[in-house]
């Protein structure tokens, strides 16, 4: 459709690479990717987003090399949110920083109850 | 203020907002009125609400707005290119408010700037689609088509979303009685509120009848721009235009500058110039240069208008219960009048969330937003202006036609004249910012280089380049 908006992205492609550094985050517009990380035993599925969730927001905070790899799972549609453009807005609206501590937030809380649940089992 | 370790950030803000200031805060069963159903409106009733609920505040919102955005043509419209721009659409996502396929027309990539030298095709940096061509109502008259919704209308229901409610009512006057503003209806029923939000425009009459406020408002500088829509096929708006937004910078007394924005299967012509009138309009279109981009089957204009655009800050967009937002208090320059909706919105809704709804508190964390903006659109008219004498001389067109197309042929690493064409035209950028960006000394070493590369005759120069 002419009106999307951001790129569109095929099964499979990469958008982002763990271990590469980055300076943007993403914001799904449509379909569905999914975050993953290499480990000792291969590759382990972290999550799966939807249309409106953000990844690659930890390039925006800190230099450091992104924590996973996110690839589309089936046709997705993903806009890029330039770390610049993003700090200069909030330079000017530190209310615009709440948004995306509440997601990471969100994250804190459900990462928690991972935790908890991966102690549960190995107790 | 400092926060105790026992205390939540949540309850910091909700003690901060619930501070006695002398009867001028907003508090529980407070009622605002919002005046105009525009992107000022909803952003402003969006984030007032969504900060109330935050700090656990429950106040009620009414927006008056008696058009719907369902209508096609005229009645449903708010007279406006209708372009998000590219800085726009990455804040709106950070917020959370995604621009759905509906809505958004056509996903801009490129802005192609014509002039009678040549046209240089200026690509995003991001190589995707970041920019929204889109319609703020639903259409031109003969539009009717289905797949599509009006972005005014999409905001609107998000405002409304989170509780806002539409009255679809003409305000007929504002009245004062014990301090207070009193709304009077079309149909006669008159309404006090705590705060009223004036987000009509300058377009709208609402803007005289503040004249009657306890101390008046003076209205903006305007100047009137002109809006016209072509229809043809969605093919053949795609096979000429493609996914560019089309910019003119032709020698035409009078033409600040225009452009064709591709919108299915319509063309919205913009056009902003000193005592805009048909005769120019005719000039604009009749040019060679503007005719090459027009689809072959377009039937002539099916809608058009003459709205006003705000050209400057006014001195004061407040007064004690009474602020104006967007087009109504203070916009960006020609640019970006959506991002200015959403930046004058935001800072009402949080001064009076968190501070309070006296002239006192709009002057102290409203104001400064809006000085901002005003500030930097004084460097915008220094931008324009230079722009202008680069249009006037072949010379110098034809240099930032060379620097242009070269730093796109060779995906310069500093693109220093696309990046300038491309935040000035797109609106993304602050002027301040584009101001500095000319002022670089790469940017003056790669033009003095390039106007002396122009000056050495061509049959001396090595073969490279359209112009050389």
């Amino acid at each position: 459709m002419s009106g999307t908006l951001g790129a569109l992205y095929r099964d499979g492609d990469v958008i982002i690479r763990e271990g590469e550094m980055g300076d943007c985050m993403y914001v799904i517009q449509s379909g569905r990717v999914e975050v993953v990380l290499s480990g000792e035993h291969g590759e382990q599925h972290l999550a799966f987003l939807g249309p409106g969730d953000f990844f690659g927001e930890m390039a925006l905070f800190e230099r450091q090399e992104r924590s996973a790899t996110v690839r589309s799972a089936g046709n997705s549609q993903a806009l890029k949110v330039d770390k610049k453009t993003l700090l200069r807005r909030i330079g000017e609206d530190p209310l615009l920083a709440m948004n995306l501590l509440q997601i990471m937030s969100h994250r804190i809380r459900d990462l928690d109850a991972e935790i908890a649940r991966h102690r549960e089992t190995h107790l | 203020m400092r926060l105790s370790p026992q205390k939540s950030v949540a309850d910091s803000f909700s003690s901060l907002a619930r501070e006695d200031r002398s009867g001028f805060e907003l508090v529980d069963g407070s009622r605002v009125a919002v005046v105009g159903g525009g992107p000022a409106s909803s952003f402003f009733s969006f984030f007032l609400l969504k900060m109330a609920a935050s700090v656990g505040l429950d106040i009620h919102v009414d927006i008056f707005e008696p058009r719907s955005f369902k209508r096609c043509g005229p009645a449903g419209c708010n007279h406006c290119g209708g372009v998000v721009s590219e800085s726009l659409v990455q804040i709106l996502a950070a917020e959370g408010i995604s621009l759905p396929a509906q809505v958004v027309q056509r996903g801009i990539e490129s802005y192609v700037v014509h002039m009678d030298v040549g046209s240089v095709d200026i690509h995003s940096t991001a190589g995707e689609r970041r920019i929204a061509a889109l319609y703020r109502g639903n259409g031109p008259r003969e539009g009717g088509d289905s797949r599509w919704e009006s972005f005014d209308g999409y905001l609107q229901e998000m405002a409304a979303g989170l509780g806002a409610t539409v009255v679809r009512k003409l305000i007929t006057g504002i009245d004062w009685r014990e301090g207070f503003p009193w709304l009077r209806c079309a149909d006669g029923e008159t309404v006090r509120y705590d705060l009223v939000t004036v987000a009509s425009g300058v377009n709208s009459n609402f803007m005289h009848m503040l004249d009657g406020l306890p101390e008046p408002l003076k209205s903006p500088q305007t100047t009137r721009a002109y809006v016209c829509e072509f229809h043809s096929t969605e093919e053949e708006v795609s096979r000429i235009l493609g996914n560019g937004v089309h910019v003119f910078l032709l020698d035409i007394p009078r033409l600040e500058f225009a452009a064709l924005i591709p919108k299915g299967q319509f063309v919205t012509v913009v056009m902003v110039g000193e005592d805009l009138d048909q005769e120019l309009v005719h000039a604009f279109l009749q040019d060679p240069v503007v005719q090459a981009c027009f689809p072959t089957n377009s039937t002539p204009c099916v809608c058009s208008c003459s709205p006003l655009l705000n050209l400057g800050a006014r001195t004061r967009p407040y007064a004690d219960r009474v602020v104006l937002i967007g087009d109504s208090g203070v916009t960006r320059l020609y640019k970006d009048g959506i991002g200015a909706a959403l930046r004058t919105g935001k800072a009402a809704a949080t001064a009076a969330i968190f501070h309070g709804v006296s002239k006192d508190d709009f002057a102290r964390h409203y104001w400064p937003a809006c000085r901002r903006i005003a500030n930097d659109n004084a460097i915008g008219k220094v931008m324009f202006g230079t722009t202008a004498i680069f249009k006037r001389f072949r010379f110098l067109r034809s240099l930032m036609y060379r620097m242009a197309m070269r730093e796109q042929e060779q995906a310069s690493r500093r693109p220093h004249m696309s990046s300038l064409l491309w935040n000035m035209f797109t609106g993304s950028a602050p002027y301040t910012e584009i101001c500095r960006d000319a002022l670089h000394p790469g940017f003056a070493g790669n033009m003095i280089l390039n106007a002396m590369a122009g000056l050495w005759p061509a049959r001396r120069r090595p073969a490279q380049g359209p112009l050389s």
